[in-house]
C-alpha cells in the first residue's frame, strides 16, 4: 500500500507554540548525554581523594580545560562545515612560541629586543590568521584533502616550533603576555572566563546568526547550500581562519598558565580535541552538533585527567585509562545518538 | 522541425524567462543546439523529451548554474546576471531540482527559509517568526508537517514538499519544476497542480518538466519537445495530440526498428527461478508497492520504467541491497547483480580486470586457509573476458584505465562469474558505445539461453530486444505487460509514460 506519510487532512494542525515535549527532551538528551557521566565522575573524584572538591582543585580543572576548550570550539566550527583541521595543535604551540620569543629577554631564550609585549600578542594573533588562511584556501579552493593536508601542516608547524629555538623553552615572559593565563578575576582565572565567553558567543552565533545557520547548511548538504545562494567557499575559508586564531589564543592561555612556552606545547593535543568534540555530539560528517555538547566533552576530559592524577594512577598508565574512558564515552554517545527521534 | 503557429494570447510584453538560440556543448556531446524557448507570464510551459534530450542542461542555463556557449538567456526581458551573482538569479528564478536540495540536519522551517532572512533583521535569525511563517505556508498547502521536525526524519514525499514550498515562497516570477511529481502520490500531485494554477493566475510563468505526459494536458498551455539537444516541436497543448507528442519525442528510428523493436526468439522455458510476491520497498530512488513477478529459467523479463518508477528498486531488493517492508523474494540459486551505477557499486577501479572479475567467486578460487589461487583466478577471468569480449591489454590492467564500455563488461562479467541462476541487471548498457552494447547484450542473451533467469531493468529500448517478456512500472506499480515480442514502440512509450493506452 502507498505509505500515506503526507496526511491530507489539514486539521488538527501542529500549533506553532506546541512543541512536542518528547521531541524537546530527546533533542536536549543528545546534547546532554554526558551530564550523568560527569556527575558519576565527580562522585568518583570525591571518593578517590577528598582534595577533589576543594575550590583550588576545581579551579585547577577549569584552568586546564580552558586552553583545550578554545581549540575544541575551533575544531567544532570546522567540523560543522564538514571539514577538519589537524594542524590546530601546531598553531596552538607555534603561535605563542613565536610571540614569546619576540618579546622575552635574551637570557631566557628570547630575541632580547625587549619589544612591547603587545607586539608579541599581535604576532600570536597573526600566526593564527596566516596559518588558518593558508589551510582554508588550499583545502577549500585548491581542493586538497583536509586530512592529509592539515596533517602535513601540523608536522611542519610542530617541527618549526622545535627547530626555531633548538628545542629550548622560552620563559620569563612579560606580564601582559601571560595575563590571559596567569591572572584571575573574582578568584577564577581569566582564561576560564574567556573560554566560557567564547563558548557562549559561538553558541549564540551558530543559533541566531545567518552565517552560523549557513554553516550548518554547508555541513548538512553542500549542494543545497550553494543553490540557496550561500557563499560556501568564503564561509568555509573564514571558519578555518577564525579557528586557527582561536587555537592560537588557546596556546597563549597555556603559555600564561605555566609562564613559559615549551618546544612540545600542543603535541598530541588534537586527539583530546577530537575526542571532546565527538563525544560532545559534534558529528564528524558535518552539519550536526551544538556548542553546549562540545563543552560537556571538554569538562569530561578535564575531569578524567584530574581524577587520574589525584588517584595516584602511575603516570605511565594515565594515557591508557584516558583512552579507555574516551572509548566508553563514545559508545555512550553513539547509543544515545542512534536512539534519537 | 515542426512548428505550430499560435503562441497564445500575448498577455505580457516580456516573457519571464527566455532562451534565445542557446547552444551548449560538453566535450563531444552537443547537449543543446540552437534552442529558443520563451515562458510567458501566466503560462505553464511544458518541456518534454527522453533522457539525455537536453532538458536538464536547459534548466541549468535558466537557473544560472551554467552559461550558454552561444545565444542568450533573458529573465523578465533583462539579460541574465553573471554566474557568480547567485542572489540575482535566486530573486528571478525559483527551481525545484531533480536531486534533493534539503539539508537533513536542519528543521523543516529552516529548510524552507534556507539562507533567506525572515523579519526585519537581515543577519539574525528570528526563530519565532520563521517557524510561524513556515507553519502558515504548510497550512496553506494543507500539509501536516511539523515545521520543527528535523528534515532527516522526513519521507521522500515530504522532502519534495519542503522544496516546493521553498521555491514557491521565494516569490520569483519564473518557476521551474523539474520532475516535481516523480516521488509524489496522486493526492499530493493534485494539490501541487492546484497551487500551480493559482500561481499562474497570479502572473507567474512556470516551466514544467515531466515524464508523465498526461500531466501536461492537465496543467500546461504550451509544450516544447527536445530531442538530442534540438527543439523538434513547440506549440499549444490543444493543437498537439498525444501520438504526435510521442512521435516527436521518439523521432524516426532506423527503418527496421521504426515501430518494432527487434525480437528475441522465445526459448524453451524451465522452472521458476525467481519469484517475487507482494513486494513493498521504501526507497528514495522510487518506492515499490505490491509488485508480483516471476522469472523462469531461460526467460529474460524486461522491467521498464522511468527514473523514480521503482524499477531499479526492485532490482536492488532482489540483490539484497534494500530491505523490503513487506512481501517475499525467493531466488533458486545464486543471484548475479549488475548495479545501476558502475562507478559507485560496480568495480574497484585501481584493481585489475582479473581481480574485479573474481570478486564474486573468491571462495571458489581460493584453496585451504583462504589463499587465492592465481591459476584459478586467471581461468575464471579468461572465460569472462572471452564471453564478453573485454578489451584489455593484460588481465591485470586496472579497470580504471579501461573504456566505459569495457568497464561495464567487467561489471557484467563479475556477475556472471558466479554462474548465477538469476541475473539482475539494471541499465547494463548505459553510457557505453555501440560495439560494447552489442557485446553486452549478446552475453546476456547467451546466458539466458543457457537457462539463467534474467531480470533486465532498463529504460533503454535497445536493451529490450533480448527480453522475452516485458513488464512496465509506473509510480511503484506494475501497470502493463507485453507478453510476446515484437514490442510496439508507441504502445510501450505510452505505457511507460503512464498513459491510458490499450495494450
Amino acid at each position: 500500500m502507498a505509505e500515506s506519510a503526507v496526511k491530507t487532512k489539514a486539521a488538527p494542525a501542529p500549533g506553532v507554540g506546541r512543541r512536542d515535549f518528547r521531541f524537546l527532551v530527546l533533542k536536549w538528551f543528545r546534547e546532554l548525554t554526558l551530564v550523568p557521566v560527569i556527575v558519576v565522575l565527580m562522585i568518583a573524584g570525591a571518593v578517590v581523594n577528598p582534595v577533589f572538591f576543594t575550590p583550588s582543585n576545581l579551579i585547577n580543572v577549569a584552568e586546564g580545560g580552558a586552553a583545550l576548550g578554545m581549540v575544541v570550539v575551533a575544531e567544532s566550527l570546522i567540523l560543522l562545515t564538514g571539514k577538519f583541521d589537524i594542524s590546530l595543535q601546531g598553531t596552538f604551540g607555534l603561535a605563542p612560541l613565536l610571540g614569546a620569543w619576540l618579546v622575552a629577554p635574551k637570557a631566557s631564550e628570547g630575541l632580547g629586543t625587549e619589544l612591547s609585549p603587545w607586539l608579541g600578542l599581535l604576532v600570536v594573533f597573526l600566526v593564527g590568521l596566516v596559518v588558518g588562511t593558508f589551510n582554508g584556501v588550499l583545502v577549500i579552493k585548491a581542493n586538497f584533502n583536509a586530512f592529509i593536508f592539515t596533517l602535513a601542516m601540523s608536522i611542519l608547524l610542530t617541527g618549526l616550533q622545535l627547530g626555531w629555538l633548538g628545542g629550548q623553552t622560552v620563559y620569563n615572559l612579560p606580564e601582559a603576555f601571560i595575563y590571559l593565563g596567569a591572572e584571575s578575576w573574582f578568584g577564577v582565572p581569566v582564561a576560564v572566563w574567556v573560554t566560557i565567553a567564547t563558548f557562549a558567543v559561538a553558541s549564540w552565533f551558530l543559533r541566531y546568526h545567518r552565517i552560523g545557520r549557513a554553516m550548518y547548511a554547508i555541513g548538512g548538504n553542500l549542494e543545497a547550500a550553494r543553490a540557496a545562494g550561500i557563499s560556501v567557499d568564503r564561509i568555509r575559508i573564514g571558519v578555518f581562519m577564525v579557528a586557527s586564531v582561536l587555537a592560537a589564543i588557546g596556546g597563549l592561555m597555556q603559555a600564561g598558565r605555566v609562564t613559559a612556552v615549551t618546544a612540545g606545547q600542543g603535541s598530541n593535543l588534537i586527539f583530546s580535541v577530537f575526542a571532546a568534540a565527538v563525544i560532545g555530539g559534534i558529528a564528524l560528517e558535518g552539519g550536526r552538533g551544538r556548542m553546549i555538547g562540545a563543552l560537556t566533552g571538554v569538562i569530561l576530559l578535564s575531569l578524567v585527567t584530574n581524577i587520574l592524577t589525584l588517584s595516584n594512577v602511575s603516570s605511565t598508565w594515565i594515557d591508557a585509562v584516558d583512552g579507555a574512558i574516551i572509548l566508553i564515552a563514545l559508545g555512550l554517545a553513539k547509543l544515545i545518538g542512534t536512539e534519537r527521534a | 522541425m515542426q512548428r505550430f503557429s499560435s503562441t497564445g494570447p500575448a498577455t505580457s510584453p516580456a516573457p519571464v524567462g527566455e532562451a534565445e538560440n542557446v547552444s551548449k556543448t560538453f566535450g563531444e556531446t552537443r547537449a543543446l543546439v540552437d534552442v529558443s524557448l520563451a515562458v510567458n507570464a501566466g503560462e505553464c510551459h511544458a518541456l518534454v523529451g527522453r533522457n539525455g534530450a537536453g532538458k536538464s542542461t536547459l534548466v541549468s542555463l535558466f537557473t544560472g548554474l551554467q552559461r550558454p556557449d552561444a545565444g542568450a538567456i533573458r529573465l523578465a526581458g533583462q539579460s541574465a546576471p553573471g554566474l557568480a551573482d547567485r542572489g540575482a538569479w535566486l530573486a528571478r528564478v525559483a527551481c525545484v531540482y531533480q536531486k534533493s536540495m534539503v539539508v537533513p540536519p536542519l528543521t523543516v522551517a529552516e529548510n524552507v527559509f534556507l539562507n533567506r532572512p525572515v523579519g526585519d533583521r537581515r543577519s539574525l535569525v528570528d526563530w519565532k517568526r520563521m517557524r510561524a511563517e513556515a507553519h502558515e505556508l504548510m497550512l496553506d498547502w494543507g500539509f501536516d508537517i511539523d515545521v520543527d521536525q528535523e528534515a532527516s526524519t522526513l519521507t521522500v514525499e515530504q522532502r519534495q514538499i519542503v522544496e516546493i514550498a521553498r521555491a514557491l515562497s521565494i516569490g520569483a516570477r519564473f518557476l521551474i519544476l523539474d520532475e516535481p511529481t516523480a516521488a509524489l502520490e496522486k493526492a499530493a500531485v493534485d494539490r501541487l497542480f492546484e497551487r500551480v494554477r493559482r500561481l499562474r493566475e497570479g502572473g507567474v510563468g512556470v516551466l514544467y518538466i515531466s515524464h508523465h505526459l498526461e500531466e501536461i494536458y492537465e496543467i500546461c498551455q504550451r509544450v516544447t519537445v527536445l530531442r538530442d539537444g534540438e527543439l523538434v516541436l513547440t506549440g499549444n497543448v490543444g493543437d498537439i495530440g498525444l501520438a504526435q507528442l510521442i512521435a516527436a519525442m521518439v523521432g524516426s528510428a532506423p527503418p527496421r526498428r521504426a515501430t518494432e523493436i527487434e525480437a528475441a526468439r522465445t526459448a524453451v522455458l524451465g522452472e521458476t527461478s525467481l519469484e517475487i510476491k507482494g513486494l513493498n520497498v521504501a526507497s528514495r530512488s522510487g518506492s515499490v508497492y505490491d509488485v508480483d513477478l516471476t522469472v523462469r529459467a531461460g526467460e529474460c523479463v524486461g522491467l521498464v520504467g522511468l527514473r523514480g518508477s521503482g524499477s531499479s528498486t526492485v532490482g536492488d531488493a532482489v540483490a539484497g541491497l534494500l530491505k523490503p517492508r513487506g512481501g517475499s523474494i525467493v531466488a533458486r540459486g545464486v543471484v548475479g547483480y549488475v548495479p545501476q551505477d558502475r562507478h559507485q557499486r560496480g568495480f574497484a577501479p585501481q584493481l585489475g580486470v582479473d581481480e574485479n572479475l573474481t570478486h564474486t567467486v573468491l571462495g571458489r578460487i581460493s584453496g585451504r586457509f583462504g589463499v587465492v589461487s592465481t591459476r584459478r583466478r586467471t581461468e575464471v577471468a579468461t572465460r569472462e573476458v572471452q564471453r564478453l569480449q573485454i578489451v584489455a591489454r593484460t588481465l591485470d590492467q586496472p579497470v580504471s584505465s579501461l573504456s566505459g564500455g569495457n568497464q561495464q563488461k567487467v561489471v557484467v562479467g563479475r556477475a556472471l562469474a558466479a554462474e548465477p541462476a538469476v541475473l539482475v541487471a539494471i541499465n547494463p548498457t548505459v553510457g557505453v558505445d555501440v560495439a560494447s552494447k552489442e557485446a553486452l547484450l549478446d552475453g546476456i542473451a547467451r546466458v539466458r539461453d543457457r537457462g539463467v533467469a534474467v531480470l533486465l531493468i532498463s529504460d533503454d529500448f535497445e536493451d529490450l530486444r533480448v527480453c522475452t517478456r516485458l513488464l512496465v512500472m509506473v509510480r511503484g506499480r506494475i501497470t502493463a505487460s507485453f507478453d510476446r515480442p515484437p514490442w510496439d514502440r508507441q504502445q510501450l512509450i505510452s505505457a511507460v509514460e503512464g498513459l491510458e493506452v490499450a495494450v
